[in-house]
């Protein structure tokens, strides 16, 4: 997983870290059909998401495919510092993975 | 140049395996810790009351001023429509976010810990005009919000 698929911005204010995370994902529902064949697209989205800040488990989230095509999260994070690390992981529906980390800026 | 185009080989291959076993290495490890696991009944219930049952295991949902659903009144593209939850309310183990008339109403479910504020912002599809839902559980009880949305191309072609 060279390709950026994932993009963090962790940024310290006021005592509270803003992230943004980007990820880069078709979020298929399954429910649309192919124009041209009339046959059904597979489901393929994202039902995972979790952050963890300093390796210590911060928040868990469930996708469903109502969630936009290349899914955007924005939480606020109290007790960060610059330089601590945030790691975000995904899963989707086919089982497949992927991990980014980034430093609070 | 024999012995340095062997040693290079050796080396070359030294690097593969030393990759391969790293992947493998962080495969077997990669549970590091447990995941709330991912509700499908919830997700795929096709009525909003559905997916709160499976979702929560109970339709005794009080509405609360304390949650605001930030969104555009309109949205011009139902693909992408910007949604924020703000919850005014202590000790939030979970947020959800709902679109009424979507096939499957379920977006999303927030399970924020300690540290993480009662705040998320998520986009969302909407097929058409709708009521978007968000139900925040804090301390043990179900609150909920709704706001309309008027959506002007609809985001599931």
């Amino acid at each position: 997983m060279s390709k950026k698929n994932i993009k963090i911005r962790a940024r310290l204010k006021n005592g509270v870290t803003n992230v943004k995370t980007l990820i880069s994902h078709p979020m298929e529902t399954g429910l649309r059909k192919d124009k041209k064949s009339g046959r059904t697209i597979p489901a393929h989205f994202i039902q995972e998401v979790n952050c963890l800040h300093n390796g210590e488990l911060k928040l868990s989230t469930e996708l469903g495919i109502s969630v936009s095509r290349n899914p955007y999260l924005q939480f606020e994070l109290e007790g960060g510092a610059k330089g601590d690390t945030l790691e975000l992981t995904w899963r989707d529906n086919w089982g497949k993975t992927d991990t980014a980390t980034a430093q609070i800026k | 140049m024999t012995p340095n185009t062997k040693r290079r080989d050796f080396l070359k291959v030294a690097l593969i395996m030393g990759l391969a076993g790293s992947t493998f290495a962080t495969g077997l490890f990669a549970p590091r810790y447990v995941l709330a696991g991912w509700n499908r009944k919830a997700f795929e219930s096709k009525h909003v009351n559905d997916a709160l049952k499976n979702g929560f295991g109970s339709l005794d949902i009080v509405m609360s001023d304390n949650i605001n659903i930030e969104a555009p009144d309109i949205a011009a593209n139902g693909a992408i429509v910007p949604v924020s939850v703000v919850a005014k309310l202590s000790a939030v183990e979970a947020i959800a976010l709902l679109s009424e008339k979507n096939p499957r109403p379920l977006g999303a479910i927030f399970h924020p810990r300690a540290g993480i504020r009662p705040k998320m912002s998520v986009r969302i599809k909407m097929g058409q005009s709708g009521d978007v839902i968000a139900i925040v559980k804090s301390e043990g009880k179900l609150y909920m919000a709704r706001r309309s949305i008027k959506v002007t191309a609809g985001g599931c072609a």
